[in-house]
């Protein structure tokens, strides 16, 4: 089959192949074409397309291919050129864009949404958002860097000491971590805040300190997307906002729930805060996270504010954009192509393929049914993390809190049940029983606090302890050895024998083993 | 002031002598201490125990001290021979071995406690049950033996119905145990222990080679409430401390272990797992990848440029033998400045601890061999990770991947270092069945073949280039 690269729309600097992505497309058995031009503007001259094994065609011999990979979502006037059949790959915004939807299903093409890859650990290697939030986040702090009128690390120097920046970076999805990381290495203070709890290791661990708030933090979200908060999060959230900004010389925004931008900045926030200072809004594409921001354009409010917007991010540093997001585009024919013979297959029954999935051969497919992800124990992974926090109404997390609160009780009652009835049996043995019942459970629970506080590194020695100390049973066996009948005496010669076994053996062992821990110089 | 008051007394001490003693092993500084104090309870314990036996002797009192002599004669001489041959690799075998010994014993005294004692129902219920915890756990540490000494497989034995075999045996040990009390004969106590010692072999033989550590944990509990069965029918205080302080102890460690697997101890105890692919291993396929593999001299390279490396042993290490040249790496590269540790998970190796007591012999500091959450968070300031015969210690998919098996197992984040190496014989999977995306990551390396002979060529290649240097 034949997968073609049209060329992105002038003002659009990526490109979805490039010649590194095209030798590995070649090597799954795919006859690759690139419009000629098509990767100018991200430094990548058609020769090296062509030394990589791709031909050069024109714009219409390229939409027209029988797979057709793009970085931008195509025009009315591209979507007619596309072939009926033909597989169509790109960011297609699916839920803001229900026209684009329409049509490409009626021109009956398989059009898979580059932008809605379901948020599973195996699905990360394809996973555009993620690719583009990370540049985003990091050209983000160099945007600010451009427009604050300073240097980001503290300096003692001959002529005076410098200040560090503040920098305060709103969620810590991927765009929030890599704009967190790009900032430290430029030595500035960061500060950072996500609504998610679980987000609070990943952005220590990436050098910045996390602003602690938990009347204005939210549960696990069952998708690992950050869901929306109640009225008195969001109240707390914002109230937390306007502090840390004011404080701050740069802050970084970056809260997108699912293609909506909630406000995090309001007017007033932005005028309280010092002249000079810089506010990135990375959800401008969503309309924006700051009422200041102008989506595409950089402003400067009349407090001195400088308010970036731009759009196109990940589209400035194009060069590494559009090898990444050609290294996504190869890892979803890699699993589109198993036998690796050139010969795509639609496997809709997959949750990432069928979750891409818009349309097929004239059938809407958006949106795909919904996939729950266990994001909380995959804490570690932050690239699989949501993309950062939110706001609005309503409370979806009501029901995760009352299942948790029920399960211990369920076992108190049987355990009280039991607990009667031995007590109800025991009144009724005699006193001996008792007696030696009583020592029984006492010498439990002595064990239990004795046991509970032996280091890990000593469970060895201690297993062999206790087995020797276990042929204390060699008592029993002794007394019986006494007896006047022969066949109780053998009985006990064997039990003792066997049991003394343990005792020297056990002790002595312990004894070897403890001999040979010893501390380091 | 009789003998038996006097005996009341020693028993008393040896029984605190065994808590203190218990005691003293929970810290390295004290352990030694520890010991002692044991077996001087033990001393006490038996002293006592002799003057009581002669006292109430029913033969002439000099063949009952000759018949202890000779007992205690046995004991202390293959005892003290098995002690001082044993290979620290084979401790599970040997600590098993004894389990299986405690659980004869109760076996045997339960059954003489019947031949001696009177037929109160309050003392045939002890004896019935005494017998049947031993007899369980004798034939449950034979297997176990067997198992961890590798002279009988160590894959599940997955008998259909199993779970309804052991319910039915349980039953009909009920059963007979009602038979007993109604007329107490000797037959239904003899059908008993050939039934619970079945249900003994049954029971270990269905749990894989990998779960060993629970289940050597789990016998040693059983042996210490065989102890306890045996004091309960011989109206011996003693016996039943002691016992309730082994019981307890297993009980915890087991306890311990299954946590460190996230694992029910129910499903552990219930066993089938492990040993071979499970059907699910669907969910996991598409981790397989390309792993790249390497050279003893690139490893000994790599070590040279690290300024901190942790070693992460499993398994695999204690069947090379590969603790003592490890050793002698660490030492040489401690030699060198470079910062060396040790990180043990807590099922590593066949039993609780194991691996510390392998890196002890081979003398190894204790304090640079670190637990789990002592040094998980340190992975990602790790310039070199060496895992040596461990696997699903290590498995990344625990974390990453909720179809796995061991979904949710904490394991040792050796992915977050600079780079890995890994010591392998192949690329098999590991006990659990499970395939180790680890292995497959870009900072991974393979070194494949046997970890003793790996790791001697490395020692030999870091040797080399000290020889050049100098």
């Amino acid at each position: 089959m034949r997968i073609s690269v049209p060329a992105a729309p002038a003002e659009q600097r990526l490109v979805a192949a490039t010649p590194d992505t095209v030798q590995k497309l070649v090597t799954l058995g795919y006859d690759v074409a690139v419009e000629a031009g098509a990767g100018e503007r991200s430094s990548l001259a058609d020769a090296a397309y062509e030394a990589a094994g791709a031909t050069l065609v024109t714009r219409a011999e390229a939409w027209a291919g029988d797979v057709v990979t793009a970085v931008e979502a195509p025009g009315p006037e591209d979507i007619g050129l596309l072939q009926p059949g033909a597989t169509l790959i790109a960011p297609l915004a699916p839920q803001a864009s229900p026209g684009l939807v329409e049509d490409l299903r009626a021109a009956g093409v398989t059009a898979l949404a580059l932008d809605a890859v379901p948020r599973l650990s195996r699905a990360q290697a394809l996973d555009v958002l993620s690719t583009k939030s990370n540049v985003s986040g990091y050209r983000a702090v160099i945007e600010a860097a451009e427009s604050y009128g300073g240097m980001f690390a503290g300096q003692v120097t001959a002529a005076g000491k410098t200040a560090p920046a503040t920098v305060f970076v709103i969620g810590g999805g991927v765009a929030g971590l890599a704009a967190i990381g790009a900032a430290v290495s430029l030595g500035a203070q960061v500060r950072a805040f996500d609504v998610r709890p679980e987000a609070a290791e990943q952005i220590e661990s990436m050098g910045a300190t996390f602003v602690t708030a938990p009347e204005a933090q939210q549960e696990v979200s069952p998708d690992g997307y950050a869901s929306p908060l109640t009225e008195a999060q969001q109240a707390a959230a914002m109230e937390l906002y306007a502090r840390e900004a004011a404080g701050a010389d740069v802050v970084i925004t970056t809260a997108l729930v699912r293609g909506a931008a909630p406000t995090t900045l309001t007017a007033a926030t932005v005028a309280a805060m010092r002249p000079g200072s810089v506010i990135v809004d990375l959800a401008a594409s969503g309309g924006g996270n700051c009422e200041a921001t102008l989506p595409g354009e950089r402003t400067v409010t009349d407090g001195g504010v400088t308010v970036i917007g731009y759009t196109d991010l990940p589209g400035r540093m194009p060069r590494h954009t559009s090898q990444l997001v050609g290294t996504n585009i190869v890892n979803l024919l890699k699993l589109m192509t198993p036998g690796k013979d050139g010969q795509m297959v639609l496997d809709l029954e997959d949750d990432v393929i069928r979750g891409m999935a818009v349309a097929h051969a004239g059938d809407l497919l958006w949106p795909p049914p919904p996939i729950t992800v266990s994001a909380a124990p995959s804490a570690a992974t932050p690239a699989e993390q949501a993309e950062t926090p939110a706001t609005a109404s309503a409370a979806p997390e009501a029901a995760t809190k009352a299942t948790p609160a029920r399960a211990p009780k369920k076992r108190t009652w049987p355990m009280l049940a039991s607990a009667a009835a031995l007590a109800l049996a025991l009144a009724f043995a005699d006193a001996a029983f008792l007696a030696a019942f009583t020592v029984f459970a006492l010498a439990v629970v002595i064990g239990y606090y004795v046991i509970s506080n032996v280091s890990h590194s000593l469970h060895t020695p201690l297993m062999s302890q206790t087995n020797a100390i276990s042929g204390i049973i060699l008592i029993g066996a002794l007394l019986q050895l006494g007896s006047s009948d022969p066949v109780v005496t053998t009985l006990a010669f064997l039990a003792a024998a066997i049991a003394s076994i343990n005792v020297f053996g056990g002790f002595l062992v312990t004894y070897r083993m403890l001999g040979m821990f010893q501390k380091g110089a | 002031m009789s003998v038996a008051s006097v005996a009341a007394v020693a028993y008393l001490a040896a029984a605190i002598l065994f808590i203190l003693s218990l005691a003293g092993l929970s810290k390295q500084s004290t352990a030694r201490r520890g010991n002692l104090l044991g077996m001087a309870g033990m001393g006490i314990a038996i002293a006592a125990t002799i003057a009581l036996a002669l006292d109430t002797s029913e033969r002439p009192w000099g063949v009952t001290l000759g018949l202890i002599a000779a007992v205690l004669a046995i004991g202390a001489a293959v005892g003290t021979w098995r002690a001082r041959t044993v290979e620290m690799t084979q401790m599970p075998e040997l600590i098993a071995l004894l389990h299986s010994f405690v659980g004869a014993a109760a076996v045997l005294i339960g059954f003489n406690s019947y031949l001696t004692e009177g037929h109160d129902a309050m003392h045939l219920i002890e004896v019935f049950l005494g017998v049947f915890i031993g007899a369980v756990t004798f034939t449950g540490s034979i297997v176990a033996y067997l198992k961890l000494s590798a002279r009988i497989s160590g894959s599940p034995l997955t008998l259909p119905g199993r779970h309804a075999l052991n319910l039915g045996a349980l039953v009909a040990c009920g059963a007979l145990m009602a038979w007993f009390l109604a007329s107490p004969s000797i037959w239904s106590l003899l059908l008993m222990t050939v039934i619970a010692l079945a249900v003994g072999w049954h029971l270990v033989a269905a749990i894989g080679g990998g779960d060993m550590p629970v289940v050597v944990s789990m016998l040693n509990s059983y042996s210490g409430w065989a102890a306890a069965a045996a004091g309960f029918m011989l109206g011996n205080d003693l016996l039943i401390v002691t016992g309730a302080l082994v019981g307890a102890s297993g009980a915890i460690l087991s306890y311990l272990m299954c946590t460190a697997m996230n694992r029910k101890f129910l499903s552990v105890i219930l066993g089938g797992f492990g040993g071979e692919a499970p059907a699910s291993s669907s969910g996991t396929a598409d981790a397989v990848g390309e792993h790249r593999s390497t050279s003893a001299e690139e490893v000994a390279e790599r070590l040279a440029t690290a300024r901190s490396v942790v070693i992460a042993p499993g398994y695999g290490m204690a069947v090379a033998k590969a603790q003592y040249p490890v050793a002698q790496l660490v030492s040489r590269l401690r030699d060198r400045g470079v910062e060396v540790r040790f990180a043990v998970h807590p099922v590593a190796g066949r039993l609780p601890g194991h691996m510390n007591v392998l890196l002890a012999e081979a003398r190894v500091p204790y304090d640079i061999v670190l637990e789990l959450d002592e040094i998980n968070d340190d992975f990602a300031s790790t310039d070199v990770v060496l895992v040596i015969g461990a696997n699903d210690t290590v498995n990344p998919a625990a974390l990453d991947d909720p179809g796995s098996p061991i979904a949710g197992m904490p394991v040792l984040h050796v992915w977050e270092a600079g780079s890995v190496v890994v010591f392998k014989r192949s690329m098999a999977t590991g006990y659990a069945g499970v395939q180790n995306p680890l292995f497959f990551r870009d900072n991974t390396e393979m070194l494949f073949g046997d970890a003793k002979q790996q790791v001697e060529a490395i020692l030999a290649a870091v040797d080399a280039a000290d020889a050049v240097a100098a």
